[in-house]
Order: C-alpha cells, then structure tokens, then sequence
C-alpha cells in the first residue's frame, strides 16, 4: 500500500500481508516526507530559514515558526516584548485550532464520515482569514520574526477573534453531535490502536497522543514559552490511549482553547502599552483590498519591526554574524 | 392478402406494443433520470456541508447531469494490461443488464408494468438484481488490481449476508398477501385499507437496513469505501465503463425503493385510499390535490427565481421548467376535477405517489450517507449475522403468529393492528436482547472470529 494510497495525508509506504480483511503484519517505509530541511539550514542565515519551517507543517505553519522563533532567541539571549508574546499566543492557539479541525475533519472523512470534513473547513477557512488579514499568507504565514512579530496587530484584529471564538463554540457542539455519541463512531474508534502511557513515553510521543494515553504533560504549562504562563487552561488527558481517547483529548483541546483565548484579548486591550501611541506613529501596516480581478494586498507603508530587536540592543552583533557568515561555512557538495 | 410475417408480426406487436415501448422508454430515459438523481444527491449533500454543490451548468448546475454524461463518453477508454479483457468488458454490461432487466418487473401504477402480471412478480425481481452481483465479481476479478479484488470480496460477502434478512423480511409481508405478483400485493394493501408497514414495522426496518447494505451504499460503502479501497470494484474503471456501474448502481437503488414501495408502503396508493371510493364528498379526499399544489408551488418558486438568472438562456431554461410544472399539475388536475377523465385517475396519481415514495426512500438513503460513518468488515458482518438475520427469523415466525391469531379472530384491516402489534413489541424486545447478548460477549478483540465471516 502506498506510497500513494486512498487515504494519502502525507505519503508513507506500508507493506502489509493480508489474510482476508485482517492485518497480519505491517511493514513501514518511511522517508518520502524527507525534504533534506537541515541541510538548506546549515547554508542559510537565522533570518532566512525562517520562512523553511513554515513549509515543515504546513497545517500549522504558525507553531512551527514560534518554536523556531523562540529557539533562535534562546540562543541569542533574546527576548520578545510582552506585548509580541500576547499576540504570538493568540495566533499560535488559533492555529493550533486550525491544525486540530484539519485533523477531525480528515479523520472523519477516513472513517466514511463525509460531513464533519466541510464543517471543519468552515471554521478553518475562518481562521485562515484572520492570519490572511494579519500577515497576508493563509498557509505559509512567517508570521514572526526573531525578536518579535512581523507586524503589529491589524485594526480589527481583537474583535474578529472574539467574533470567532463566540461563533465556534457553538459550532464545536455540531460535531460532536454528529461524532462524540455516534455508534458506529464508538465502533470503529473505540480499543482501537491502544498505546499504554509507558509506552507512549518510550517512544517519545508528544502533544494530544501522549495526554490521550494519560500523561499529563502539556509543554505549554511544563515549560511555558510565548505568554502561555500568563494564562489559566485545563489539560484534557484520556484513560486508555485508544483512538476514541485521542479524538476525545483533541477535541477537548479545542474546546479549552477558548476560554484563555477570550481572556487575553481583555488582557492585552488593558495592557500598559499604547496602542494609540504605535498607531499615530505608523497607521497601518497592510490591508486586504479583495477587488473583482482577485485580491490585491496594498503594502501602505513599510514593515514595521517595532518589537524586533533593535540595534543597540546587547546582542545585535550576532545579526551581523549571522548575515555575513563567511561561505566557507558551507558543506562541500551542496 | 397481406403477407403472414407481417401479419405476425402485427399480431406480435398487439400483444407486446406496451412492454416494448415501456422498455425502449426505460433503457433511454434512465441514464437521464439517475444523472438527476446524482445531481439531487449532491445538492442535497451540498445543502446539508453548508456549501452550493454544482452550480456552473445551467441555471443551479441543472445541466450538470448532461455535461457530465458527455464527459464520460468522450473519456478515454482504459482498458489495464493485465485485466481479461473479456471479463473486464462484461461485467459492467452484466451489472447494468441484471439492474435494467429487475426494473421490467416493477409496476409503477395499476397499468405501468412492462413484465405484465409475472405471478412470481418479487421473486424475480429479487433474483434478477441479486444477479448484478456478479458483474460487480467480475470487475474486481478481471481488473487484476488488490483494490479491486478487495472490494469484489466484500461486496459479494455483504450481498449474500443481507439478501438473506431481505428476503425474511420480504416473507414476512408476503404472509399478509399470499401472493408474489406485484399488482395483487398492492390491491391487498388497497383492500385491507392499510399499508403493511403498519402491520410489519420490523420487517420494514430490516429491508431497509438490508437494502441499503445489498446497493452498497453508507454506511455500508465498504466495497467501495473510498479512503479504503480507491473505488473499490471500479477502480480501474474509467469512462463509460465506470458510468454504467454508476447507472448499476443508481438503477438497483431505485428497484430496492421501488420494492420496498410496493411491499410495504402501498405502491400507488394514496393515503387513506380506501376513502376515495366511497361514495359523496369526504374530507380526506381533499388529499387529491396535494400533488397539484405541490407542482404549482415548484412552479411558482421557479417563476420566481426566473428573473434572477444572469443569462438569457438560464432566465428561458428556468421558465421552461417552471411551465413543465404546471402542465404536470394540469395533468394531475385533470382526472380530479373532470367527470370524464376519472379512468385515469388511478394511472396519473399512482404512477406520482409511486414516485413520491420512492424518492422520499431514497432520500434516506442520502441523508444517511452523509450522517454517519462507515463499518468496519468485521462489524458490518456481525450486525448482518448475529442481528439481522435473527431479528427477521423471529420476526417472521410472529408475524405467522399473529396472522393465525387474525384468523382466528376474524380481524381485518385496522383491526389487524392489535395482534401485529404485540407481534412487533416482542420483536422488538427479542432485539434488545440480541444486543444485550452483544454487549455482553463484547466485540471479539482478538479478531479471530473475523475471518470465519468469509465462510458465510
């Protein structure tokens, strides 16, 4: 079977011997999703990969950006304002919300279930605009930069958030209408594919799978990046790690999501720093004019790294490190 | 003297004008009907994901069937290296034969049949699109493809598990008519004055779960689950071939519905039919001008929307369908109001209430397809087995119960009710503990029963 099969998200090739409609024995083949990543890292400056981790999740190409983000400042002694921080958390949760509805509906439409796919695209597509409106992209965002963001918050952004979490949490009640109570959803998902806490930790499995299997460990309370310690939210975690489990976590994981959301708009409208200060200084960054030909992405004025570090900060040399390092860095053969 | 050949085959053609015509009409106009039907299903499918669904050809995409119908017919034609080609090239003319040829014995009103008054009428129905198996068999065989292979195998496994709790079911209405010739069912229905899915509720809950499992549809797709199996038999089909297992496939639908109809929901009858005969004005009756007000009032949204169409040739095509509905509730009018024109009463509205049910049967059938998710082999297999075909055992032998009971008692019609009642309760109980026998084994982890489903 594969590497291109019926139910290709990400090519994977599994050699599998059959006896009837039972799996006797799977072999895995990986490796079709090698992209050779870490070799056009080693001849590219901090700045320049930046917009290659985007392209290593493309459903979640905000997360990845602020892992790496937030890697590059470790080293750099770096830190993003607060206020970069707030807006880094808002975007990140949001597109974990994408990342996750791109899952169920998928996952759904594996099982044969064919509506909840369109369901969760409604809502994604909702998300996807918001990023659309802050940076431009809807995929491949690049939505920070090391030190900070690449824009500030766009005018409306605060309440196109609230708009959307206030809207998707009554949609959120669609699916598991449709799923949660279902039993031939019960049937199919439920002691399938068991993983056991111990295992899960041997294996070094993260995120959803490894809290669906009981741990409860959530890197955004172990080790709080972004702005996450600021903010109160529960860690849903399973009993058997089965799939039923790992469906129910991801879809408590969206819904927790929420709250903490709603409570950092209020959070950042009250924060000390001006926002009427940033904006007489600049206006606008970038607005979308959807015109009849398609749509246009009017730059008004240039991009502002007001939060990125600036050069009279302790190590802006390293920048200059990093843009003139010499080629003989560069490994021979590529 | 004119010549004895022709005179025979005049003499032929008196005998057999209506059948053929009705065939010749049937093998044209179906292809064109179940374009449609996959047009409905995909506005419905569209309506129901929040989105539009075809919308490019014509006006609400209702060209589309058309476009695509050309489509397929000007694909090209691949034929896999390795398939036989001999087998690859029957077995979709089989499916679609052995699905067109089940449709010959159906009786759309008292007088649209074209196997006029077969007195094995069902039977041959049954067997006739049971046949259709085997070019679905074929096609998975001869394409020499895993997926295809994989799909075949289910497919003939789940036909030969749910014909079985079909037929039972079929027993079980049949034991009200006595008879299997179609028309004489639905006269029963007619006489008795009820429907006999009042009389056997659970046998008509189990044709409808077996029938959606016999046309393969969700949520039992697995022959062709596409995230499994590609397209399961049809995968290396392309083109016209794939359209006529398509055409099989929508064909077995409509015959499944159609049975279903005749069986248990009274045919061509209206509701409440036996008031159309009495004498003097009856409230009731007023039911005679429901399908006239439902055309008019498609009629009348069509009119509507004409002016909202861009083009010119959408705005005339929209009001061409708008006026093809009032002359449908015209005609459907007609043998209401004029004295004269009462003959054909029983021809014009039963042939709409024939096909008002069976479009609201397979709209079920839709409207699960989008709802719920699909079984897995092993589950499908067990529902098949351990409860279906026991549920509709049981229910047969209290249904033969309760008509003895009946008999007894001299109860006729309505009043049949009070002992097919009791009859479905305890079915219902012998259900309920079917499943609690389920739950109780629980569902067999290991496996290892699975494959012994094979062997049924």
């Amino acid at each position: 079977m594969g590497p291109q099969h019926p139910s290709t998200h990400g090519v994977l090739r599994v050699k599998l011997k059959l006896d009837g409609e039972r799996v006797i024995s799977s072999e895995c083949i990986i490796g079709y999703l090698h992209r050779g990543v870490e070799k056009i890292a080693e001849n590219r400056t901090y700045q320049q990969f930046a917009p290659y981790v985007d392209r290593m999740d493309y459903v979640a190409a905000v997360s990845s950006g602020l892992g790496y983000c937030e890697a590059v400042e470790k080293l750099l002694v770096v830190e993003a304002p607060p206020r970069a921080r707030v807006i880094r958390t808002i975007l990140t949760e949001l597109q974990r919300i994408a990342s996750h509805l791109l899952w169920l509906g998928t996952h759904a439409l594996d099982i044969g279930a064919l509506t909840p796919l369109f369901y969760c695209f409604r809502e994604r597509e909702e998300i996807l605009k918001i990023f659309e409106k802050y940076c431009g992209a809807r995929l491949t965002t690049h939505a920070f930069r090391i030190g900070g963001l690449q824009y500030e918050a766009y005018d409306t952004f605060e309440k196109d958030v609230e708009r959307f979490c206030k809207d998707f949490e009554s949609r959120i009640v669609e699916y598991e209408d449709l799923l949660t109570q279902n039993r031939i959803w019960i049937g199919r998902t439920k002691g399938v594919g068991i993983l056991t806490a111990a295992d899960a930790i041997a294996f070094g499995v993260t995120g959803p799978v490894l809290r669906a299997s009981g741990v409860k460990w959530d890197i955004r309370k172990a080790a709080a990046y972004a702005a996450y310690d600021q903010y109160k939210f529960e860690i849903p975690v399973g009993t058997t790690g089965d799939t039923y489990d790992r469906y129910l976590v991801r879809n408590a994981a969206i819904a927790s999501d929420l709250p903490p959301s709603h409570r950092k708009y209020s959070r950042r409208t009250n924060h000390g720093e001006s926002r009427k200060g940033t904006e007489a200084a600049t206006g606008r960054g970038l607005s979308c004019d959807r015109s009849a030909q398609g749509r246009n992405r009017l730059l008004r004025c240039e991009r502002r790294h007001r939060h990125a570090v600036s050069r009279a900060h302790p190590a802006a040399f390293l920048h200059q490190f990093a843009s003139v390092r010499p080629h003989g860095a560069r490994t021979p053969g590529c | 003297m004119t010549n004895p050949i022709i005179q025979a085959t005049i003499e032929f053609l008196k005998a057999f004008w209506a059948p053929l015509l009705c065939g010749v009409a049937i093998v044209a106009v179906l292809p064109l009907i179940v374009g449609y039907i996959v047009l409905v299903e995909r506005k419905l499918m569209a309506d129901m994901q929040a989105r539009l669904g075809p919308m490019r050809v014509g006006p609400h995409g209702l060209l589309q069937p058309i476009a695509d119908a050309v489509k397929l017919l000007i694909k090209e034609d691949i034929i896999p290296d390795n398939a036989d080609k001999l087998v690859f090239w029957l077995a979709p003319v089989l499916s679609v034969g052995a699905a067109l040829l089940s449709l010959a014995g159906l009786a759309i009103g008292p007088a649209f049949q074209i196997a006029q008054d077969i007195n094995i009428g069902i039977l041959f129905v049954v067997g006739v699109s049971a046949l259709g198996i085997f070019g679905i068999v074929l096609g998975g065989w001869a394409s020499n493809s895993h997926y295809s292979l994989m799909g075949a195998l289910r497919s003939s496994a789940q036909l030969v598990s749910y014909e079985t709790a079909a037929g039972m079911a079929l027993v079980s209405a049949l034991l009200f008519t006595g008879t299997l010739n179609i028309k004489s069912i639905v006269e029963a229905q007619s006489n008795e004055g009820i429907w006999f899915v009042m009389l056997a509720p659970v046998a008509f809950f189990t044709y409808l779960v077996a029938s959606i499992a016999e046309t393969n549809r969700a949520p039992f797709d697995l022959p062709e689950a596409e995230s499994e199996l590609v397209a399961g038999y049809m995968t290396e089909f392309s083109g016209f071939r794939w359209s006529l297992y398509f055409l099989a496939e929508y064909a077995n639908m409509i015959v499944v519905a159609s049975v279903a109809t005749t069986l248990f929901l009274g045919g061509w009858l209206r509701p409440f039919s036996k008031v159309h005969e009495l004498p003097g004005f009856h409230l009731l009756n007023l039911l005679d001008f429901v399908p006239v007000l439902l055309m008019v009032a498609i009629g009348v949204y069509c009119l509507q929307r004409t002016p909202k169409q861009p083009t010119r040739v959408q705005q005339m095509f929209m009001f061409a369908v708008a006026g093809l509905c009032f002359v449908l509730g015209l005609v459907l009018l007609v043998p209401v109001v004029v004295p004269i024109a009462k003959p054909f009463y029983a021809g014009i509205h039963g042939g709409f209430w024939f096909i008002l049910k069976v479009s609201l049967y397979i709209y079920f059938f839709m409207w699960l397809r989008f709802t719920i998710p699909r079984y897995r082999f092993d589950q499908l297999m067990r529902l098949g087995w351990h409860f279906l075909i026991p549920l509709s055992i049981v229910n047969v032998l209290l249904v033969g119960v309760a008509l003895i009971a009946g008999s007894y008692f001299h109860l006729q019609g309505w009043g049949l009710l009070l002992v097919t009642t009791p009859a479905a309760i305890i079915t219902l109980i012998v259900a309920f503990l079917i499943l609690a026998i389920e739950k109780e084994h629980g569902a067999p982890q290991d496996q290892s029963a699975a494959s012994d489903f094979y062997a049924g």
